[in-house]
């Protein structure tokens, strides 16, 4: 099974919809790393470089699609929504104008370039703005899929894609809806909901966990907004405890996302596995998701820990934060 | 400049570019076009012209560098390594987990860094306060920030040039990396930002133009900016990116990407026989 990156799903998706004459795609120096370098070299008159003035760019994309384009427009999620944030906001949401950003290099799976281009707020500060579908795909075959979607959806988007090469879950004949979570595996002692790469996380910690005698079901959340409430309730209320994963500070992103529904729908035991609010560093992204605990390992301990199973089987109670 | 300094100047600067890609290498990670394109620039300011101490990194009265194409980080390690800011042996850990050399500068983390930078343009307004702060104490430190090419598509970078003009900042010095290049391509190409001289001589900066790998050109320059009085100054630096590793100069495929064994040896072989 190879690994690929989300952001090669994207890059895949442009070619396959490029044919429409619609569909213009920017970029903001970084062509190479979001991969709109592939639309670029087939569809050379419809991509425009900004250079490296994102909010600007986003700003054109408002002004592109408010003349009828489709527009996709790409930075490292950092620059994407940080940097352009308000332009998102005023010159994108606030009109609700057809603009995509895809967004890639977003969490600490970055690695090596550090925390300052290891964005762990965008879910959150994407969130709080009326009007924006987010998604956050799991892998290849979803990133592509879903962004082909997005484009004959009318309103803005921003898509979540990461820099490193994930495992496969999914294959070409993915056929989801977007807004709509996907129960991956089923299970009655928790549900584990994950996003992005951390839902294959969830899918090894489930074996393990299995092991243990602990049954667990996985829900894969891509679409972060619209949420999808009814999978989260009912699954909650199936399990009785939820854990949550994703490659993001745990405030404001996926789990804070879940917490919300369930402390008016359906208030339960919960932990949210994620960046306790902390910026990133550099390394290797596998040892990052080792000290920042996002990974199957950390999945299992915290989960046993929700469930008060077998405390001391894996370390001692104090070692416990 | 004598015979004697200058001859010096190379070797230091040549050490740097050795450093440079040692850390790059080591780290399998980094940026070692923008990195060799500023190292004559930075060896030049470093070893003769910042007020700085080792001994004393915080000392208020120090005089600032803030590396705003933050992705040169690997140069400004070497060069703080040579100041004996940092010790030497750690530059192999670039970029890894246990390390406080981060991939972009961190003033937290990092004895000698001024400033944290990493997103381009930002650098350059967090200059323009310290010179500010300056001028509000009344303290006659000086504050340099380094810039590079593509940077200057960021509107920020131009709103900060408005500012340190407006508040007559004399006591900071823009210096602009001029290598051409950026990650797509050309500047030219890309978005175009010419012509720059005249684009800063508007905002209301003096205006200077060098030739970044000639020493002597770096220290009438660098000279220069001491004199001029209520208006900010810009030092135009024309470089090449990759300079001094035949096979990385002017090629935006070494932008952002390490080198192999092969290629380490090799570029470390030629900056050894060849560079002077
Ligand atoms: C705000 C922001 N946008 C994008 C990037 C990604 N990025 C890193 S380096 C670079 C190109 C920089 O080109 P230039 O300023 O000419 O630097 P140099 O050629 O000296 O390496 C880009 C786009 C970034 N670091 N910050
Ligand atoms: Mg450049």
């Amino acid at each position: 099974m190879s690994k690929r990156a989300t952001r090669e799903g994207y890059g895949d998706a442009l070619l396959e919809i490029g044919d429409d004459k619609k569909i213009v795609v920017l970029d903001s120096d970084l062509s190479n790393s979001t991969r709109t370098c592939v639309f670029k070299k087939k569809y050379p008159l419809r991509f425009f470089n900004c250079g490296i003035a994102e909010g600007n760019m986003i700003s054109t994309a408002a002004g592109l699609s408010s003349a009828g384009k489709v527009v996709f427009a790409s930075s490292f999620a950092m620059f994407a929504a940080g940097r352009a944030f308000e332009q998102i906001r005023n010159s994108v949401a606030h009109p609700n104008l057809n603009v995509k950003i895809c967004a890639s290099h977003a969490g600490i799976s970055v690695g090596e370039d550090g925390g300052s281009h290891q964005c762990n707020e965008d879910i959150g500060i994407m969130r709080t703005i009326p009007n924006m579908t987010i998604v956050s795909p799991s892998d290849y075959y979803e990133a592509k899929f879903l962004i082909k979607s997005s484009a004959y959806i009318d309103g803005p988007f921003y898509i979540r894609l990461g820099r490193l090469a994930v495992d496969n879950i999914f294959n070409d004949s993915y056929n989801f809806n977007l807004g709509k979570g996907i129960l991956l595996e089923d299970g009655k002692d928790v549900t584990i909901i994950a996003t992005g790469l951390t839902v294959f996380f969830a899918l090894e910690a489930r074996k393990i966990l299995r092991q243990d005698g602990i049954s667990a079901k996985v829900i894969n959340i891509h679409t972060i907004k619209p949420i999808d409430k009814e999978i989260i309730i009912k699954s909650s209320e199936e399990t009785g405890a939820v854990v949550t994963v994703e490659e993001h500070n745990i405030i404001g992103g996926l789990g804070s996302a879940v917490s919300e529904i369930l402390c008016e729908e359906n208030p339960i035991l919960m932990k949210r596995i994620g960046i306790q609010d902390l910026f990133g560093i550099s390394g290797k992204p596998t040892e990052l998701f080792k000290i920042y605990e996002i990974n199957a390992d950390s999945i299992v301990k915290y989960t046993k820990i929700l469930l008060k199973i077998n405390l001391n089987v894996f370390n001692k109670l104090e070692d416990f934060p | 400049m004598n015979q004697e300094k200058l001859k010096f100047l190379k070797e230091t600067a040549k050490d740097v570019r050795k450093k440079i890609l040692l850390e790059i290498y080591s780290a399998q990670s980094g940026h070692p076009g923008g990195s060799l394109s500023c190292a004559d620039v930075l060896t030049f300011l470093y070893m003769e012209v910042l007020n700085i101490d080792s001994q004393n990194p915080l000392d208020p009265f120090r005089d600032r560098f803030v590396l705003s194409k933050g992705h040169a980080s690997s140069a400004l390690y070497a060069i703080l390594s040579i100041k004996n800011f940092l010790p030497q042996h750690i530059l192999k850990d670039f970029r890894q987990c246990s390390s406080i050399l981060q991939g972009h500068p961190d003033m937290k983390r990092t004895p000698g860094v001024d400033m944290s930078t990493g997103s381009l343009g930002q650098g350059v307004s967090a200059a323009n306060g310290i010179a500010l702060a300056g001028k509000i104490d009344k303290m006659d430190f000086r504050v340099y920030v380094l810039i590079g090419d593509g940077e200057l598509q960021e509107g920020q970078v131009w709103e900060a040039a408005m500012f340190a003009s407006h508040y007559k900042l004399d006591n900071i010095t823009y210096i602009i990396d001029l290598n051409g290049l950026q990650i797509d391509g050309k500047t030219e190409e890309i978005m175009n930002i010419s012509p720059i001289e005249q684009k800063f001589a508007s905002f209301g900066f003096k205006t200077i133009e060098i030739d970044a790998h000639d020493f002597l050109e770096i220290e009438t320059g660098l000279n220069q900016v001491k004199l001029i009085k209520k208006k900010p100054t810009v030092v135009i630096a024309k470089s090449i990116k990759g300079k001094g590793v035949s096979f990385m100069e002017n090629n935006p495929n070494w932008h952002g990407t390490a080198p192999n064994s092969e290629q380490f040896e090799k570029a470390i072989r030629e900056l050894e026989e060849k560079y002077v």
